[in-house]
């Protein structure tokens, strides 16, 4: 006798139905639309009224116009490749910055573990925007920051509204997405290869290069796509550390659709944005399937 | 029914079976490869390891055997560098090795969990002490293939350990240990995850392996069979102490006290006051015996004292009439009958509630009186079948 699947088992599938793919449809076809000058700014628009014929018109009025003009603008590709770039160096940065904090932790007595890791999700506890705004009056040029250079006799810097800013505020928001991971392997780690190692000759550094890092691979490439992926689209943080000298596509995006009400444009970035970026997530599931399998 | 004739007593027996010649352990100018002196260690306070002492020679298979918990992993991952003594010194060819890190000590150790590199080839396993030690490439692929031969594991060199069945796993990891040519190889429960079978089977290899390599081994286990097979001497550990250091059959024949005699092996444990003990004969009085027990000694009891005789089933023999008056005779009931084809095991009560284990062999296929359960036995033991101990 079959067993039906629970109603429950649909409910992953009706979600994403509803939150992902209707409205995901409604943006891909908003990015084939052309602008107008009218409410809404964009045509063609569905008209039930008239029928197959009015369906038919529909489709043959969609196009890839937008496309064609946001690979010859020079000023989106060139915001494309600045969000690859700071979200892939902030991810560098993480990576350098993470690991030891994870491997840290690891290492600590169980007590003070648990502690370590709430005190890592503990800033989560208040609000994102408080703690960028908090980042401005360190950063700005009369903070925080400059005061404490400035008591020790040492020049001020500029960070604020220049990339370094949405360096330092992209590495400090996603830390705990880096740091978790890796955490994580490196927790469930099994002490006795390391003693395995050293056993067979190899130093406590030759063991951690030999045996702790590279098992510690799938970890680090986890926390690394959870931080490059949405970071490349991240926009609050370019926007209130970055001023208007940095360029990144979260930004573009609200640009053309808050300041130039071109929303084809809008969605065209925004549906470019997510294919470029569906190779790092295939490669993360990819990954994440091989950790599971074992 | 009688198991056989007496056996003829002679002055000076030897104790058991004496595999081979080898005993350098009896020789008091040989110096030992490893030694234990007075080694405690502690953890939080509770004692793990007791003033345990033990010299461990050149290519002997040694054997640490005793119960879960008893500190038989302690004492091994102190001489490997992963505890440090609280107390005590250990000695590698005469070296006090206090303070040296486990990476410089030449004894390599196979893991109880194997503790296999999952990221790594099994020929990569193998190849990670002779990188260490920074052996040419050539020299390493050589010795690779010789120990993945030498463990049968040939042409498997390229698979991850995860593809591996737990017996050649377990291979791997012991070529693992042995590839970089250590002064002494400690296994941890070597066989502890594999069936028994394939445990008979590697017990033998094992041994076959340390005598061709000319290695020695220092083998933890608890199982009392294992050490008895592969084992050249056993230390009986007892909660952190080390009960006994013998040859298998010392420890099984003669054991020094009532927790070997106990631990290594079934035995019936006679209790008796010393009444008599003159020219190496004691004889003991107890209420189980009309007559009491006799047994040899070598050591002088005092008369009144306390002592056990201990006695292994399979030196009980059972009589269906009535054996002539003497010590060493029991009379009882049968209440159990365990048949193992080989052995059959009998258990007579010989009061209430007291019961005492007799083993047979079976070297008939048949019999012409059998014994079945309630029947009426008498058991006797000769004087040099029992083991008088005081502790
Ligand atoms: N790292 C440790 N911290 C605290 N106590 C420990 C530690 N290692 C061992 N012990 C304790 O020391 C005692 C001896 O442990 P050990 O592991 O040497 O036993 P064992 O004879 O190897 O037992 P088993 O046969 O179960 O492996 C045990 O009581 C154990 O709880
Ligand atoms: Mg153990």
């Amino acid at each position: 006798m079959r067993t039906r699947p629970p109603l429950a088992a649909l409910a992953p599938y009706l979600w994403l139905l509803v939150f992902f793919a209707l409205p995901f449809a409604l943006v891909v076809k908003l990015s084939l639309s052309d602008t107008v000058l009218a409410m809404p700014p964009y045509a063609p628009q569905l008209d039930f009224a008239a029928g197959s014929a009015g369906l038919k018109s529909f489709f043959a009025a969609l196009d890839l116009e937008t496309y064609r003009r946001l690979a010859s603008d020079d000023l989106y590709l060139a915001s494309y490749f600045s969000s690859l770039r700071l979200a892939g160096l902030a991810t560098v940065i993480l990576a350098l910055v993470g690991y030891p904090i994870a491997y840290g932790i690891a290492r600590c007595s169980d007590g003070a573990r648990q502690v370590l890791v709430m005190a890592l999700i503990l800033p989560f506890w208040t609000s994102f925007l408080i703690r960028i705004y908090a980042w401005i009056a360190i950063l700005k040029p009369a903070g925080l920051l400059n005061q404490a250079l400035a008591s020790v006799g040492l020049p001020p810097l500029t960070i604020l509204n220049t990339e370094a800013g949405v360096l330092v505020g992209l590495v400090y928001a996603y830390l705990p997405f880096m740091v978790l991971p890796l955490y994580a392997v490196l927790e469930r780690q099994d002490e006795s290869l390391i003693e395995a190692a050293e056993d067979l000759g190899c130093t406590p550094t030759g063991a951690f290069w030999r045996v702790t890092f590279p098992l510690s691979l799938p970890g680090l490439a986890a926390g690394a796509l959870i931080c490059f992926i949405p970071m490349v689209g991240e926009f609050v943080i370019p926007d209130l550390l970055g001023g208007s000298e940095t360029l990144m596509l979260g930004r573009t995006i609200w640009n053309e659709f808050f300041a130039n009400r071109d929303w084809p444009a809008a969605s065209a970035v925004a549906v470019a944005l997510l294919v470029s970026l569906l190779v790092p997530i295939v490669l993360y599931q990819r990954q994440q399937a091989k950790v599971l399998g074992r | 029914m009688d198991t056989g004739p007496d056996r003829a007593v002679t002055s000076k027996p030897h104790v058991g079976a004496v595999r081979s010649g080898f005993a350098p352990w009896e020789d008091p100018q040989a110096r030992p490869l490893v030694r234990f002196e007075a080694v405690t260690k502690r953890f939080d306070g509770e004692i793990a390891v007791d003033a345990a002492s033990l010299d461990i020679h050149e290519r002997e298979f040694f054997a640490l055997l005793g119960p879960s918990g008893c500190g038989k992993t302690t004492l091994m991952r102190m001489l490997a560098g992963f505890e440090t003594p609280d107390e005590g010194r250990i000695l590698l060819d005469g070296q006090d090795i206090a303070g040296l890190p486990p990476h410089r000590r030449p004894v390599h150790m196979m893991f109880q969990s194997y503790a296999l590199f999952p990221h790594l080839s099994v020929a990569r396993n193998v190849a990670f002490g002779l990188r260490a030690q920074g052996l040419g490439k050539r020299e390493i692929t050589d010795r690779v293939e010789e120990m993945l031969a030498l463990v049968k594991l040939e042409g498997m060199g390229g698979r991850k350990p995860h593809q591996l069945s737990g017996g050649q796993r377990q291979r791997v990891a012991l070529a693992r240990a042995i590839a970089p040519k250590p002064r002494i190889l400690l296994l941890d429960e070597p066989l502890a995850a594999l069936d028994r079978k394939l445990r008979e089977d590697t017990q033998f290899e094992l041994m076959g392996l340390q005598h061709s390599l000319g290695m020695t081994f220092l083998i933890v286990t608890h199982d009392r069979e294992e050490a008895m097979v592969v084992a050249d001497r056993i230390a009986v550990m007892r909660a952190g102490r080390i009960a006994q250091v013998g040859r298998p059959a010392e420890v099984y024949e003669a054991p020094a006290n009532r927790y070997v005699a106990d631990f290594i092996g079934d035995v019936n444990l006679f209790e008796g006051r010393v009444e008599a003990a003159e020219g190496g004969v004691v004889r003991l009085g107890s209420p189980e015996a009309p007559q009491g027990f006799t047994g040899f000694v070598e050591t002088s009891h005092a008369i009144g004292s306390q002592a056990w005789i201990a006695v292994r089933p399979e030196k009980m023999r059972l009589h269906l009439d009535p054996p002539p008056a003497g010590p060493n005779r029991l009379g009882g009931r049968v209440a159990d009958i365990g048949y193992l084809g080989d052995w059959t095991t009998y258990v007579v009560e010989v009061a209430p509630g007291r019961t005492v284990r007799a083993a047979c062999a079976n070297t008939a296929r048949t019999v012409e009186r059998p014994i079945a359960r309630d029947d009426a036995i008498w058991l006797t033991f000769a004087p040099d079948a029992g083991v008088v101990l005081v502790e």
